[in-house]
């Protein structure tokens, strides 16, 4: 394709691109240099059906002016990014510093919000991806060997899980895991065990929280697995079995190596998207065992009675970009060489 | 935060009724649009704001459970989003924050003929909000089960863990009591109800230096997780709704839940009539051998955005004085405990009075208050697990805070 069609054909969606993407992510970062101005704060008397008491109250004329001088507030450099909510990096060194062991240490460091949001987040990441990307393969080899009369309703059931809502299916899946549920009363009966509740402990939460992501994620990859095996050469297939290759074999030396660059592609999509895990926690009220990245922003934004933290959330929303960024590196650059190697 | 606000997230959605113009609004000209928390009480109240629409006048409602997380932002919309906001003691604080809603001096002098003085909510000497109840965290107890397992009314905390205690060692119950543990704004409730109950105070007096690092706050919390341990052990995943829905279940005994939610468990739905026949309610308990109830009071009301224009605000005004009329709060009588002049008291509301009566104190309007009870509510779900102690848990509290108040620009 000559430069010039090219860029004829790809300017609307650049354009689109730098307006609604590119640039709100530089004002999120503008933001998150800044703090509020200092409150000016005077003593008041405030009544009420209780009674009267003396209070605190922010100046509102002594603070809008400073608010007109300087409407972005107060430019705090990286000082939102440094401070114990975010990367916390003085409470690091000092847990370093009085470190008695490396468990310790770790766990000083998990007891921070953000470390603890990371931990679950990477988690959850690195658990999810791969049984996502093995269990969609299995299930798509599993469909493409079926009668052709079942195949259908066999997709369309398959799909399911991608096609509820993640809010709604977890919801679901949160109503009927709770000890009066379907499948937490059967886990208890299992088990004997009638005190067994998967939203009790922090363990528990997370296994729940993972299984729900696999079976949110696998169609995702089952599809496009599915959509990979028919493209398969069926002369190479026939060759392998006239060599006498039995089925796992074919399967080994055939059909994996025929599918390789999609498991980069769902690798891709998906480390993507379990990086940014959010609504199970929501929906699975899990954030006392289990908080990540994109639920911290969430509850910044949210505010708790007004107290709404617009430089931290952006501070954790650049901090995700470039941990999405890193995430995804390794797979970028395989992609890179594998095409050179083609060009 | 419960499901169906989850849902309103995605869309909250605006009810805007039509019904026949009510001849005695004498609003012929304005827009009024009311966001409202959505229990019984409001909705009665804003049902009745809502009869004046028409007539020239429109007025919508959105009734929403997450309201708190919405006003800031609408409200700092120029012209606001809504013309008034439900408030409370700590709803008002954050809007008076931002200064987005306006003194109401004017309008009570000229429209406020029948609001009684302790309905209005004045501030440095500016009325900010009318209030039409009162609220606040009691005492739910099961008469039947505390009579089987032997033991009295609880008036302590002590007590009830005592009951709680009686309870499970004859095997009437597993999980005795309830609470609204909900990691987030809920834990953070009950983390102030009960440190106010130890007699604490959050801050170094005429600061925003938090202060809650200290032996009161070692009590408290180890209270709270000796209640936990009569709790089911999915305890930080409940709130309001899913202890009201338990104590219907007649899973629970003892709950320290919303005077709002005292009607609903009577009122002869989504129980039995054995279970509503013996729940019963007393004072918030009190705590550590102190004499106020752990509890905090509270008030709902309503206050005008600022951002509108005079005429809007002049009708809302008129509306809401129509919504809070005491002819509303008669035909209501069993939804609140209303403020309104001349109503009659309701059979559920004895525990909000009797811990009113008993001197709990009100919800601190300040306006870094926020800031904290958000800390306390992220950081106690550790201690709670039995993952860290309680000095580390108080000591992960004021950090949090303090980078958040620095933020905000309270320190």
């Amino acid at each position: 394709m000559p430069h010039r069609t090219f860029m004829s054909f790809i300017w609307p969606s650049a354009l689109a691109m730098l307006l609604f993407i590119a640039l709100p992510i530089v004002s999120v970062a503008v933001q998150s240099l800044f703090v509020a101005h200092e409150q000016v704060f005077v003593a008041v008397e405030n009544c009420g059906p209780f009674g009267c008491t003396t209070v605190q109250k922010i100046d509102p004329q002594a603070t809008a002016a400073l608010r007109e001088a300087q409407p972005l507030g107060q430019f705090n450099g990286l000082g939102t990014y440094l401070n114990r909510n975010h990367l916390a990096s003085a409470e690091i060194s000092q847990a370093w510093d009085s470190r008695t062991g490396v468990g310790e240490f770790i766990s000083k460091v998990l007891n921070l919000p953000f470390y603890k949001a990371l931990s679950f987040t990477l988690t959850y990441t690195f658990v999810v991806t791969p049984f996502v990307i093995i269990l969609g393969f299995f299930v798509a080899l599993a469909v493409n060997r079926l009668p052709s009369f079942f195949k259908g309703p066999t997709i369309f059931v398959s799909l399911l899980p991608m096609i509820v809502t993640p809010l709604v299916g977890s919801l679901i899946l949160f109503w009927m895991i709770d000890a009066d549920g379907v499948i937490g009363g059967t886990l208890q009966l299992i088990f004997d065990n009638p005190d067994l509740s998967l939203k009790a402990s922090p363990t528990l939460t997370w296994i729940t929280l993972i299984v729900y992501g696999v079976w949110h994620s696998a169609p995702f990859s089952f599809i496009v697995f599915y959509a990979g095996l028919q493209t398969v050469p069926q002369d190479t297939l026939e060759s392998a079995m006239v060599d006498g290759a039995n089925r796992w074999e074919q399967v080994r030396y055939v059909i994996v190596p025929h599918l390789l660059p999609l498991v980069v592609f769902i690798s891709l999509m998906q480390l993507m998207d379990n990086f940014r895990v959010f609504e199970p926690i929501i929906s699975f009220s899990a954030e006392a065992s289990a908080t990540s990245l994109s639920w911290i922003i969430y509850n910044d934004l949210r505010g708790t009675d007004g107290n709404i933290l617009f430089g931290s959330a952006a501070a954790t929303s650049l901090l995700t970009i470039i941990g999405v960024c890193i995430l995804l590196t390794p797979v970028l650059i395989r992609t890179w060489r594998a095409h050179g190697a083609r060009a | 935060m419960n499901i169906l606000s989850k849902m309103a997230l995605i869309g909250a959605v605006a009810i805007a009724g039509s019904s026949s113009a009510f001849a005695g609004c004498g609003i012929t000209s304005g827009s009024v649009r009311i966001i409202a928390n959505d229990f019984p009480a409001s909705q009665a109240v804003t049902a009745e704001a809502m009869k004046c629409d028409g007539n020239g006048a429109s007025v919508t409602v959105n009734l929403n459970k997450d309201y708190k997380d919405l006003i800031v932002a609408a409200m700092t919309a120029n012209p606001a989003e809504y013309t008034t906001s439900h408030a409370t003691n700590s709803t008002l604080v954050s809007l008076m924050n931002d200064d987005l809603v306006r003194p109401l001096n004017d309008y009570v002098a000229k429209y406020g003929q029948g609001i009684a003085k302790s309905q209005l909510i004045t501030v440095d000497g500016n009325v900010m909000a009318i209030a039409f109840m009162a609220n606040a965290q009691h005492l739910f107890y099961r008469q039947d089960i505390l009579d089987a397992a032997g033991v009295g009314i609880p008036a302590s905390y002590d007590d009830v863990l005592a009951a709680a205690k009686a309870i499970k060692s004859k095997g009437l119950m597993d999980y005795p009591i309830a609470g609204t543990y909900k990691a987030g704004w809920n834990l953070g409730e009950e983390f102030v109800n009960m440190y106010l109950g130890h007699g604490g105070s959050f801050f170094k007096s005429g600061s925003a230096e938090p202060a809650i690092n200290n032996a009161k706050g070692v009590a408290t919390l180890n209270m709270m997780k000796a209640l936990s341990e009569y709790m089911n052990p999915d305890f930080l995943t409940h709130d309001s709704n899913a202890v009201q829905a338990s104590w219907e279940a007649g899973n629970v005994a003892m709950t320290n839940l919303w005077g709002s939610r005292a009607g609903a468990v009577t009122d002869g739905e989504g129980s039995t009539a054995d279970i509503e026949n013996n729940t019963k309610f007393a004072s918030a308990p009190t705590a550590a051998g102190g004499s106020t109830p752990a509890s905090t009071l509270w008030w709902d009301g309503f206050a005008i955005a600022r951002n509108i224009s005079d005429a809007d605000a002049e009708a809302t005004f008129k509306a809401i004085m129509v919504g809070i009329s005491p002819e509303m709060a008669k035909a209501n009588v069993d939804k609140a405990n209303w403020l309104m002049d001349g109503v009659p008291a309701r059979a559920a509301g004895v525990g909000v009075i009797a811990t009113a009566k008993g001197a709990a104190l009100p919800y601190p309007m300040l306006p870094y208050m926020g800031a904290l009870h958000g800390a306390a509510g992220s950081e106690l779900a550790d201690f709670l697990q039995g993952k860290e102690t309680a000095e580390q848990a108080l000591a992960d509290i004021e950090a949090a805070y303090r980078a958040a108040a620095k933020e905000k620009g309270f320190l």
